[in-house]
């Protein structure tokens, strides 16, 4: 950037792309702290102490199953997250330090998994799902996600326990630990930077889904909370106090967790694609 | 013997063949078994599924590619279908000609060196593609209706009020409309791959052109960019799986019968609708399955195109 005048080009166009990409967001932030006649009278402008009001949120939050929606979210996320940081970090163990006859082809038998959608085994999976009689589980959703998302977990991890250096384990074997101490005690510490990177990518997508939650448990009190805003919505279509603070709701805690996590998520990204 | 040679090769001394056994089904195990069983097992039993026809009573019985040629030459069924698969190509195209060239775009200002306030650009540009399709979907479907007059607004501040329409409730402007809403949103993703793919690219390479005598845009058109074509590869063909096997913003926005008279229907809405059911028909479990099976193909020429035209034409660099 030598010369200042495509220095100030180039940021003015990131800037005015950053305008666009964040105004919708804020501006559904913004207005659903408003009252109603200010939401349609001035909806470019901040509130005010006079258009201030709450009374969406009240409506949101009156409406309980709201909260017991985030519960439902945070239990699938947080089980889905910790069986494939479990079974994953295993599995990426066994294919990287111990040799034996199906290795390759099981590591393709993975590859599978990570190109192919499993969507497209919906119909197949609801039957499934209806035959364990888990419909409208959270265990449902929890295995789905697990498999969807093991592949890909399996083959990053392995990729860091690769770097592992041999002398550690050598020196585990010789101290008398069993195989499998030496993968719980020296292996999994080593590799958390790895698998909070696989965490935090692996939980915005299954916070975020519809699908699943829509054909796996879509009543009874289990849905998730992005299922559980749509059907808000659906029901509230014309009170845009309570529409906007449930998209509020929604975007709210995903931002505080993205800022939080917003290094490790482009670097899992990253690391996971350019394979 | 493979495995009892593997045994003693390997550096595990001491350890018999049926311990060695226990242990690799002790890691390998569980992985293995929630993967085939919720994630191979269903996209087979997919594909079975859809070579089997529901009889009037209930029963169901092989039918070869009798669906398949349901599907695609009865035209009670092939007339939605070829309309979700020309629209989920323009879907797709609209996502090639608008998604991935701001993406790249973005991605060559962002690797500029030098740049100041970088992280900051790169995480808030990021910001849409983190949020829920459901949660942007229905805060696009507000900014736009003519309700709430904001998009009006917004046009006739640069004067160009005239333009407005109700472009969600057009059939000539839905599809359009949720596309680009789709890209608004999606854009991060290209732009993170082919950043990261930039950023690889060696100092010297291109401060060895700015000797020559290119400035920051040729050398970036003609030495980083041929560099980046694998990434861009890559980009396009997890393009193509996303983009036919959307599903969340359309169904969001328009619902599952996908609005105006189906102008905005794509193959995951037709999917659901014809498993599902809806107001018009009922729910059908070998012709969902056949048109699941059709994505799959779909989806499995998309990824054969991309390992055997582009990938291995490609030369790999690594610095």
């Amino acid at each position: 950037m030598r010369k200042p005048a495509s220095a100030i080009a180039v940021h003015g166009i990131l800037i005015l792309y950053t305008a666009l990409a964040l105004f919708p967001i804020l501006l559904v932030i913004m207005n659903s702290f408003k009252a109603r006649k200010a939401i349609f009278g001035a909806p470019l402008a901040l509130p005010t102490p006079s258009t201030f009001s709450l009374i969406g949120y009240d409506k949101v939050f009156g409406d309980s199953s709201i909260v017991s929606y985030y519960l439902n979210s945070i239990t699938v996320t947080g089980g889905t997250i910790f069986f494939t940081l479990l079974f994953g970090a295993m599995a990426a163990w066994a294919l990287t330090e111990y040799k034996f006859r199906w290795n390759t082809l099981l590591a393709l038998f993975l590859a599978v998994g990570i190109m192919v959608p499993i969507r497209l085994g919906s119909v197949s999976i609801i039957q499934l799902i209806v035959e364990l009689n888990l419909i409208n589980t959270l265990t449902a959703l929890i295995f789905v996600y697990t498999a969807q998302n093991l592949p890909l977990s399996i083959f990053i991890l392995s990729e860091f326990m690769a770097q592992i250096p041999k002398d550690l384990r050598e020196a585990g074997r010789c101290d008398g630990l069993s195989e499998y101490n030496i993968f719980f005690y020296i292996v999994l510490p080593l590799i958390r930077p790895a698998m909070a990177t696989v965490a935090v990518f692996t939980m915005i997508p299954v916070w975020n889904d519809l699908w699943f939650p829509l054909l796996l448990a879509p009543t009874g009190g289990k849905q998730t909370i992005t299922l559980g805003i749509q059907q808000f919505l659906g029901q509230y279509i014309t009170d845009w106090n309570a529409v906007l603070s449930a998209l509020s709701t929604a975007i709210i805690p995903v931002l505080i967790l993205y800022v939080i996590f917003s290094r490790q998520l482009i670097r899992g990204l990253t690391s996971g694609a350019v394979k | 013997m493979a495995d009892a040679k593997a045994g003693a090769g390997n550096a595990i001394v001491g350890m018999g063949r049926g311990s060695y056994a226990v242990l690799l089904a002790f890691f390998l195990g569980p992985a293995i078994i929630i993967y085939t069983v919720f994630s191979i097992y269903p996209l087979f039993a997919t594909i079975f599924n859809s070579l089997y026809l529901r009889q009037p009573g209930g029963a169901y019985i092989f039918n070869g590619l009798g669906n398949f040629h349901t599907l695609l030459t009865d035209t009670t069924w092939s007339v939605p279908f070829w309309n979700a698969f020309r629209n989920n190509c323009y879907f797709f195209f609209i996502h090639m000609l608008v998604q991935n060239p701001i993406g790249l775009a973005l991605a060559a200002m962002l690797s500029l060196p030098r740049l100041r306030f970088r992280a900051t650009y790169r995480t808030l540009i990021f910001m849409p593609t983190m949020l829920s399709v459901v949660i942007i979907g229905f805060s696009w479907q507000l900014i736009l209706s003519p309700l709430w007059g904001i998009s009006k607004m917004f046009l006739n501040t640069l004067g160009l009020g005239f333009l407005f329409a109700p472009w969600l409730g057009q059939e000539s402007t839905a599809l359009i409309t949720v596309s680009l809403i789709s890209v608004w949103q999606f854009v991060g993703i290209p732009m993170i791959l082919i950043y990261t793919a930039l950023l690889a690219i060696p100092e010297e390479l291109i401060d060895a052109a700015t000797v020559d005598g290119l400035n920051q845009f040729q050398a970036f058109i003609w030495v980083k960019l041929p560099l980046i074509f694998p990434t861009i590869g890559l980009v396009s063909v997890l393009t193509f799986v996303n983009n036919f096997n959307a599903f969340d913003l359309i169904y969001a926005m328009k619902g599952a019968l996908a609005g105006p008279n189906f102008s905005a229907d794509i193959m995951g809405t037709l999917f659901y609708r014809t498993f599902f059911g809806n107001q018009l028909q009922l729910g059908d479990l070998s012709m969902g399955s056949t048109i699941a099976t059709m994505m799959f193909l779909i989806i499995l020429i998309g990824i054969m195109c991309y390992l055997f035209l582009i990938q291995r034409r490609m030369q790999r660099y690594t610095f």
